[in-house]
């Protein structure tokens, strides 16, 4: 809820600010106003045989500086790299007015003096609007390879990703896990490409497998990606780590895999009221904890579904729960999930926003997910550049009455 | 019953052409099997696990490298086996044309004694969708264009038809040439295990000047290739008076 007012907020949109400024080929630095859609962003980099570091479902109409300001992950954070690595340069427009140029001249190395545009990057609009922003884009992969693949458990798809790393090595670019629970509702609007044939004594039908698996290669040489891709999944299949899978032979079919992927999200939001939760937590906790949530809503509120996808190369998982065919909230059924959510997930040594942000939705939840050391110094910031408080208030930061009575627990 | 399916490499269909020095640019582009060979070749394997055919055979004419990929995702879909006409020369209508190509297919079916010949209906690249009636042609086989739907056995095959005005039922004789439209079928994914599989079913590489008899010249010259003109952006109006002013004042059409 960062972009939804809290009461009589003025909205400020950038979205006229949508000039593309220019891409150096030789340093593949990219200069933008920030109002540029992704989308646009992405086709102008791509006729120059470059490519935006970062991409995303709603790369159709987010923008750049929102992308910016929200450090946006995306799905080849592996690959390429944060928000925070790519973003050159910015220009920035401070509560005060004034215009902050940390973009005109801009390197791929800088080391003078405190890296400040990293402090408005995730900032989610609280230190200054972004006007300009000055990008890294590394060149466009020539080959990409997508294998879409199943797991018969959770261990299996621990080993696998250690395998693609292995085997993959630098080609590797995204590897994004789906479970059982999302493969159900996705398949109510589009064919997974695989799926288990459970033969009955009255039919035959098709299940999903338990877990399944999308990986991507990029790389720039088609014989060599397509080598370790089979290298990689006759290991995978011979080692029984993998039980089944496809691999896409043309752009095609990558971009239809993708699609299953990508559905995700918006399937799971049509399906009932939504209780979306983004966390990074150990990887080996990804089922785990989805498990812990079952069985918790299993006693209280047995109608409530919890389904499961992520970005598990960058142990980033999205658990989401929905009650099917109800679409207004449950307050029972948020409060049996928060705060014990966010408490496993801080347990586990986690975060409870992998890359969606904070918001008005999960800010008062920072006093028990920061240490109120680092807290009082995020907040000395945010006065220091927003003394009137009028950048998005009552959002991204706890307000100010709980972080002066905190004392460690909720 | 056997199988030849015809298999074309193509500029990938997702992927943007570029026009350069008047032609089409193909360097470091992305190459893929024509959309409509695939259906072709899942017809094929379709007829194969029905039991109606015993063996499928895929074709292609390409470069060495780049035709031995097309192949492999043939066999990986289930063809039995391929055969590989290896040729450097351009096969999207600028060197290697329709003509040719058709004559390769004639020879190849004298040899394999194939009963049906199944074809993209045409290739993405060129368009032509000449192959599949020029074959036939040659042949003296009859030809059924742009299957819609198939059913048969080993002496006829029942196909719906695409023509502009609706769909016509055919029945057909084999032996026959039958090139296959988007309704016919939706491809499958190559599965893991028949990709591996696919690694030891059998090529027969020729080069193309075993066929040099057969008079392979292309008797079309290509004078100019040229970008379509960019589209214009639309005009947004704020009324329906106003749209119907543009509608007759600037667009003349009422």
């Amino acid at each position: 809820g960062g972009s939804v007012p809290i009461a009589d907020e003025v909205i400020v949109s950038i979205q006229k600010l949508n000039t593309i400024h220019n891409l150096d080929e030789t340093s593949g630095i990219l200069k933008c106003d920030a109002g540029v859609i992704l989308q646009d962003l992405q086709q102008y980099t791509m006729k120059r045989n470059f490519m935006v570091p970062v991409d995303l479902g709603a790369k159709g109409s987010c923008l750049i500086g929102g992308n910016v300001s929200t450090n946006a992950g995306g799905q080849y954070l592996y690959r390429h790299g944060s928000l925070h690595a790519n973003v050159l340069g910015l220009e920035v427009v401070l509560p005060d007015g004034t215009i902050l140029d940390l973009l005109s001249s801009v390197n791929l190395k800088d080391n003078t003096g405190y890296d400040l545009k990293q402090l408005f990057i995730g900032a989610e609009g609280t230190l200054g609007i972004i006007t300009k922003v000055a990008l890294h884009c590394p060149r466009l992969p020539q080959e990409r390879n997508v294998a879409f693949v199943a797991c018969q458990d959770y261990k299996s798809v621990q080993q696998l990703l250690i395998m693609a790393k292995d085997v993959l090595g630098e080609v590797l670019a995204a590897f994004e896990l789906m479970d059982q629970g999302i493969l159900n509702l996705v398949q109510q609007d589009m064919k997974i490409p695989i799926s288990m044939e459970t033969t009955t004594s009255i039919n035959t039908k098709n299940e999903n497998y338990p877990f399944c698996v999308l990986i991507e290669t990029q790389g720039s040489n088609k014989q060599h990606d397509m080598e370790k891709m089979e290298e990689f999944l006759e290991k995978a299949m011979s080692s029984e780590i993998c039980i089944d899978g496809v691999l896409s032979q043309d752009l095609t079919q990558v971009h239809k895999m993708w699609d299953v992927r990508d559905s995700c999200g918006p399937v799971v939001k049509s399906t009932g009221y939504l209780y979306k939760y983004d966390i990074s937590i150990p990887i080996g906790d990804f089922e785990d904890i989805a498990l812990e949530m079952r069985d918790r809503l299993g006693q209280s509120h047995p109608s409530a579904i919890v389904v499961s996808w992520g970005h598990i190369v960058d142990g980033n998982l999205h658990l989401n729960i929905t009650t099917p065919g109800i679409f207004e909230e449950d307050p029972s059924l948020t409060k049996r999930i928060e705060p014990y959510i966010f408490e496993s997930v801080i347990r586990r040594g986690g975060s409870i926003s992998a890359e969606h942000g904070l918001g008005q939705c999960k800010n008062s939840y920072l006093t028990i997910a920061k240490d109120p050391k680092a807290l009082n110094i995020m907040k000395s910031i945010r006065t220091m550049f927003d003394p009137h408080g009028i950048m998005n208030p009552g959002k991204y930061l706890p307000d100010d009455h709980r972080l002066a009575n905190h004392n460690g627990t909720l | 019953m056997k199988i030849l399916v015809g298999v074309k490499r193509v500029v990938d269909y997702a992927v943007r052409v570029r026009v350069a020095n008047n032609t089409i640019d193909l360097s470091n582009i992305k190459m893929s099997m024509n959309p409509f060979c695939e259906i072709a070749v899942e017809q094929a394997v379709r007829m194969k696990e029905s039991k109606q055919a015993s063996e499928v055979i895929a074709v292609t004419i390409g470069p060495s490298k780049g035709g031995t990929e097309t192949l492999r995702t043939a066999l990986a879909m289930g063809c039995d086996r391929a055969i590989h006409i290896t040729t450097e020369q351009r096969t999207d209508f600028l060197e290697v044309q329709p003509r040719a190509v058709s004559k390769i297919f004639q020879s190849l079916v004298q040899e394999e004694d194939p009963s049906l010949v199944l074809l993209g209906k045409q290739g993405i690249d060129s368009d032509c969708g000449q192959v599949g009636p020029m074959l036939a042609g040659m042949l003296g086989w009859p030809q059924i264009t742009f299957a819609a739907s198939m059913e048969g056995d080993s002496d006829k095959l029942t196909l719906d038809r695409e023509t502009d005005a609706g769909t016509e039922t055919l029945e057909v004789q084999l032996p026959s040439v039958v090139t296959c439209d988007l309704r016919l079928n939706e491809p499958r994914y190559a599965t893991l295990p028949n990709i591996m599989k696919a690694k030891k079913k059998k090529v027969d590489v020729r080069d193309i000047s075993t066929f040099a008899d057969l008079d392979l010249e292309p008797h079309l010259q290509v004078l100019e290739i040229t970008e379509p003109p960019p589209r214009q952006a639309g005009v947004m109006v704020e009324s329906v008076d106003e749209l119907v002013d543009k509608l007759q004042n600037e667009a003349k059409v009422i």
